[in-house]
């Protein structure tokens, strides 16, 4: 399957963060023409699409914008989710980086569509380099008349908002999110009200995804049978496939939907010279692993939740038989322990257990016992917690047993490092002095 | 016994196949929870109608007046056709829905076995040494649902323990199950965010901002509804075990809000104090004076009848005193004074009333130990006294606006704030007339209507249209203090606004037995049951009921107030009955002090030594609370009976002892609580005309910088007396000014009255110009006494502190 450059196209152009840059290639254009047209025809449009959300839940992107009461006096919002921090994905912040204009484009069609006169864009504080891209991008529209009032004389307001995010996992969750936006301290809400409904200071708020969001121009400019030309019935469109792990060329490779791991992997140059694919993971630690089994089933969303596992950010993760799967596995763990919340029991509580167990896998203790233990821990935890982050963290280790039971029992009596020479897996193994 | 609530709250339910009769007021949908088909308001909470069956899902996070937050996830249920477990708390119930609870899903059984033993997994073992056990909705839980043994076997988190988040709040962090009930308690229904969670995961704990204290008047609420034993009171703190108390349902005596509590003891000693389930009162609610107030119940008690011989007090036997007093004082009958406390029982306020008419042949009597005048008289007894029920908490709740003149709710009756507060949450305009725009007020979106002390009558009469439109909607309520006894014109401007508006009109007074005593007929001119004295018919009644001769009741009315206490140091009243008055709460406490020493003859009636025990010629101790039963009436007019905490109790009663003196005198009281009760409810209220309502020209604000005042909830408060930790959450006793006036002060203000000055820190506040706003009797600002002053008062400010 060949790849489908679109949002990446003109990458190479070293120009395309600035808006003459980004014009030169057509941007804007599709703004233009989005604003001669009715809101409600572009929601329509972008249901058409069938574009699914690129933040990981894969919900219908117009259908969540047709959630949002019209007419209805209240004040509605567009913020974007740009708070990327899942392990392993790396595509927002890319995109960001080279193409802001592109998000910035999307944002103020999705505004007009969903008639909110307010966008806020919510960074990862951590990342100052695409907060200083997109915070250029939206002066540089705001100079060239794409924002502020009475825009391109259609009398559409729109001023937005570039937000830095202060360093919680927990604040890509769209509601803790909003929460953190107005203020508070990110934890998420109770649902219902849904964000549609009463998201932002209380009032419909529609939250897309970077990626999502910079589909969109591309989506009005060509058109609904260009899209669905790519990718499959369920999963329309194309996808940044951010691939990491032991892979000759990691990188960003955009490609339709229903590509698999293996076109992917040769796109990526195939693993490192004289290694196999052990496991990997679709997109984000919180999705299941998979394995080499694996590599021919389409990455769409569907397939992937057929297959066990979940497209998640589309941003997969490849790992050798150098690796220690209950090494990485508990360096997860680490992670959500470390950014669980705090607000429900099971997260804050089952992270905190899961992961002082997998500490001690690592290190060569532990009994069998416990081995079947965190698997009833991981279930207490699954459907059970306030948020998806809850399921993330109940996620990698069934997934993991699942299919290397061998390594976690071994694991009570043989160390992760005994089991597995680190520096094997170092990309620069080959430099280490043994 | 568990202190948290678990009882069913909410919409009643009408189970399918009973309860047909019920009025159907709501929406009602059908569910089914575990299996039992029933109709339920629409909106009903899982969790809630599973409690109508007598269900128990367990729960930490949920509160029934808090929104939920379903945080601690031990409610999980199973909702038929979704797909995971649903947290009870905040799963709302829609027609048709289908539920099942632990009792008949092996989905919310394990689910609700997994939240507990993860709940505990960092929960300390510390259950013997911990206040909470024994009554510990965790230790309960844990048993019902949790599994036998937990499978954890490594490290629990550690934290310094316990810190303080106020002098009286402590918290145990490595016990806290982060159910968020203290910090939603302190933002959602006191309006005093001063605790939150910090941190993250399993670090996650209560704090405080630094140096900000979670000095909240409500703050013991959230000790009583912590579901484990992370925040205890410094009062309480390792005192007792539950199981070792005895609890009895008691009834406030701080204020008149009139808050159901529990009283525990142990060996005759009150241990601790909790608030109580009173949906139609206090809720679940109490402030921390009712709760934590109680030391003095056993301190400087007075412990045997005195008398007076050669200059000085000496112990006698009750036989002794009694004789004593009833000697004195029938030589002085007819020429009596008779003050009554402003915590007096209605009961004893009810035999104050009779004595002083029956065997002290006097109408001189007063219930306002405090400042009074003849126009508040008037109102009180042509619009309150005897009156039914004219607006309750309820009201207060629907009302689309509630005008307050003279009243501080959150520290004159702290219930009440809390009730307005979750009004104006829910829409209602508060506005207040005074001086000063609080930061109470704000926590109400409340609106000042400005008026200089003095100046409240012309405010009242001055209202804009919209203020007036506001107060002219259906159910609209006007709420008056005891502080308007000192603004002339002011009670007459509220009765006709009242009139003019069509609205609610409700007394708010401060202590907890001024409307008992105002509905008793402690009060010149006025009889039991709001009968005019003066009214023929009204004296056949009470002297039919009393067993006296009609003409034997005096029908001219007697003193009150100043004029009272004047012709008592003027010696045109020979002797007096004092009952349970502090003479320093009087606006002149000089002439109260003078009236008691140039009194011939003077009986105290107390339980703590005081001002007027030192200068009385007899002494007669009497019971408090703990020691007697009795009902106040709270300013709604509702009573609150409360029942005898210590059975065995040495002390009588103030109707008791004043039943004896009678006897001695010849005439007969009636000595027990259920007679007067008997007698009271035979007479029931006054149905005929009654005294006329006041009609007092406005009076005006004095010239010049005038004081601003009210007491503070804790505050100098003899009743607060030996509660450290307690006072040391009061508010600091500061002069608060507008921020003109602060920036030419400077830090600190001397502030100069007719009787002398006090020194305090200058706050800048939202009060008008050319008034200063400072406590009324607070450490270091007593105003009667160390000003000579009262609201309204003139004064001198001088930059800095005296020389």
């Amino acid at each position: 399957m060949p790849l489908t450059p679109v949002i990446t196209e003109h990458w190479d152009d070293p120009e395309l963060f600035t808006i003459s840059g980004y014009r030169r290639h057509g941007g804007y254009r599709a703004l233009e023409s989005a604003l001669t047209r009715d809101p409600d025809a572009l929601i329509s449009l972008v249901k058409d699409s069938g574009l699914r959300g690129r933040g990981g839940a894969g919900f219908p992107t117009g259908l969540k914008w047709s959630f949002v009461p019209q007419n209805d006096g209240k004040p509605h919002y567009l913020v974007v989710n740009a708070d990327e921090s899942e392990p392993g994905a790396c595509k927002d912040i890319p995109i960001m980086l080279a193409n802001p204009h592109a998000l910035v484009e999307g944002v103020i069609i999705t505004s007009y569509a969903i008639r909110a006169k307010h966008a806020f864009i919510y960074i990862r504080g951590e990342v100052p380099e695409a907060i200083r891209r997109v915070a250029n991008a939206v002066r540089e529209a705001r100079e060239a008349g794409y924002l502020g009032t009475d825009i391109r004389g259609t009398g559409f307001d729109l001023d937005v908002v570039v937000h830095a995010g202060a360093g919680a996992y927990i604040c890509g969750e769209e509601t803790a999110l909003l929460d953190s936006l107005e203020g508070f301290r990110g934890q998420p809400r109770l649902k219902p009200p849904f964000p549609a409904v009463a998201g932002l200071y209380a009032s419909p708020t529609v939250i897309n995804n970077v990626e999502t969001i910079c589909n969109i121009p591309y989506i009005v400019d060509r058109g609904v049978d260009w899209f669905r030309q790519f990718g499959t019935e369920k999963s329309p469109g194309f996808k940044v496939f951010a691939v990491s792990g032991h892979v000759n060329r990691p990188g960003i490779y955009e490609a339709p939907l229903g590509i698999t791991m293996r076109e992917l992997l040769d796109y990526a140059g195939g693993m490192r010279d004289g290694h196999q694919v052990k496991f990997w993971l679709p997109g984000g630690s919180s999705v299941p692993m998979l394995t080499a089994d694996h590599l021919d089933i389409p990455m769409t969303y569907e397939d992937m939740a057929a297959a066990g596992t979940m497209l998640g950010t589309g941003t997969p993760m490849i790992f050798d038989e150098t690796v220690s799967v209950v090494k990485a596995v508990t360096r997860w763990l680490e992670f959500y322990k470390h950014e669980s919340c705090g607000k429900c029991t099971p997260c804050r509580e089952g992270t905190y257990w899961i992961t002082g167990t997998l500490e001690k896998f690592e290190h060569g203790h532990g009994t069998e016992q416990e081995v079947e233990t965190l698997v009833e821990l991981c279930g207490q935890i699954m459907g059970r917690s306030f948020c998806a982050l809850g399921d993330a963290a109940a996620t990698p280790y069934p997934a993991a047993l699942k299919y290397f039971r061998d390594e976690f029992v071994a694991a009570t009596t043989t160390s992760a490092d005994d089991q597995f020479d680190p520096v094997a897996s170092y990309v620069f193994a080959g430099a280490v002095a043994r | 016994m568990t202190v948290t609530n678990n009882a069913p709250s909410g919409p009643s339910p009408d189970v399918a196949g009973a309860g047909t009769d019920v009025e159907v007021a709501v929406d009602l949908i059908t569910v089914v929870v575990d299996g039992v088909e029933m109709r339920v308001p629409k909106g009903t909470l899982a969790i809630r109608a599973a409690e109508q069956l007598g269900i128990e899902v367990p729960r930490f996070c949920d509160h029934p007046l808090l929104d939920p937050v379903a945080a601690c996830r031990a409610c999980l249920i199973e909702v038929e056709g979704m797909p995971k477990p649903q947290p009870a708390c905040a799963q709302v119930l829609s027609d048709g829905m289908e539920v099942r609870t632990q009792y008949s899903s092996e989905v919310a059984r394990v689910a609700q076995e997994g939240v507990m033993e993860f709940l505990l997994l960092n929960h300390p073992l510390d259950c013997p040494v911990c206040d909470k056990g024994g009554e510990c909705p965790l230790q309960n839980q844990a048993m019902s649902v949790g599994r036998p043994e937990s499978r954890f076997t490594g490290a629990k988190r550690e934290f310094e323990k316990p810190i303080n988040v106020s002098a009286q709040v402590l918290l145990d962090r490595e016990r806290c199950v982060s159910c968020a009930r203290c910090t939603r308690f302190a933002e959602q229904i006191a309006g005093d965010p001063m605790i939150e969670l910090l941190e993250r995961g399993a670090k996650q704990q209560v704090g405080t901002a630094a140096d900000e204290p979670f000095d909240s008047y409500f703050s013991g609420n959230t000790v009583q509804i912590c579901p484990v034993g992370a925040l205890t009171s410094a009062s309480y703190r390792f005192r007792s075990r539950p199981f070792d108390l005895v609890s009895v349902p008691t009834a406030c005596e701080h204020c008149a809000s009139g808050c159901s509590l529990r009283t525990d003891y142990r060996r005759g000693v009150v241990t601790r104090r909790l608030a109580w389930d009173d949906p139609d009162v206090n809720e679940e609610w109490n402030c921390d004076k009712g709760r934590f107030a109680f030391a003095y119940l056993n301190q400087g008690r007075i412990e045997s009848p005195m008398i007076r011989e050669h200059g000085s007090l000496r112990v006698a036997s009750w036989p002794e005193a009694i004789d004593a007093a009833a000697r004195g004082l029938a030589t002085a009958r007819g020429s009596v004074g008779v003050l009554v406390g402003g915590r007096s029982t209605v009961e004893d306020a009810y035999a104050y009333s009779r004595f002083a008419r029956t065997a002290l042949a006097t109408d001189h009597i007063d219930f306002r130990a405090r400042q009074g005048s003849a126009e508040e008289a008037a109102f009180l007894s042509s619009k309150v006294a005897g009156a039914p029920v004219s607006a309750a908490y309820d009201d207060l709740e629907s009302a689309p606006a509630v005008l307050l003149v003279s009243l501080e709710p959150e520290d004159e009756s702290p219930i009440v704030f809390l009730r307005l507060r979750k009004a104006a949450r829910a829409g209602t305009q508060v506005l207040s007339v005074g001086a000063t725009a609080t930061r109470s007020l704000g926590k109400m979106s409340g609106r000042l209507v400005s008026a200089r002390p003095g100046d409240e009558a012309n405010a009242l009469r001055s209202l804009d249209d919209e203020t007036r439109a506001l107060l002219g909607q259906p159910g609209a309520v006007i709420l008056v203090g005891e502080r308007i006894a000192g603004s002339v014109g002011a009670a007459s401007a509220v009765l006709e606004l009242a009139r003019e508006t069509g609205a609610a009109l409700a007394w708010v007074p401060r202590r907890s037995g001024e409307r008992g005593a105002l509905d008793a007929g402690a009060l010149a001119g006025l009889l039991p049951g709001g009968r005019p004295l003066t009214d023929e018919q009204a004296r056949r009644d009470v002297a039919a009921a009393w067993g006296v001769e009609a003409a034997d009741l005096p029908s001219e009315p007697g003193l009150i107030g100043a004029d009272l206490l004047e012709a008592a140091r003027d010696g045109r009243l020979s002797a007096l009955v004092v009952g349970g008055v502090e003479l320093a709460d009087f606006a002149d406490p000089g002439l109260a002090v003078a009236a008691v020493e140039n009194a011939d003859f003077v009986v105290s009636l107390e339980n703590h030594h005081s001002a007027v025990t030192e200068l009385a010629d007899v002494v007669l101790p009497v019971a408090v609370v703990t020691e007697k039963s009795g009902t106040f009436v709270n300013w709604e007019g509702r009573p609150r009976p409360f029942g005898q905490v210590f059975r065995d109790a040495l002390t009588m009663s103030d109707a008791r002892v004043l039943a004896m003196v009678a006897e001695a005198m010849g005439s007969s009281l009636p000595a027990d609580v259920a007679s007067i009760r008997k007698e009271m409810g035979a007479l029931g209220p006054w149905t005929g005309a009654r005294t006329p309502a006041p009609d007092t020209a406005p009076g005006a604000s004095a010239d010049g910088v005038v004081i601003a005042s009210w007491r503070q909830l804790l505050d100098s408060g003899l009743m607060q007396e030996g509660e450290p930790h307690l006072a040391a959450t009061a508010r600091p006793t500061v002069a608060i000014v507008s921020a003109s006036m602060a920036a030419a002060l400077g830090e600190t203000v001397t502030i100069s009255g007719p009787a002398g000055s006090v020194t305090l820190p200058v706050v800048t506040g939202d009060v008008l110009d050319r008034v200063v706003w400072v406590p009324t009797n607070s450490p270091g600002c007593h105003i009667h006494a160390d000003l000579g002053a009262v609201p309204g008062t003139p004064v001198q400010l001088s930059a800095g502190g005296a020389a």
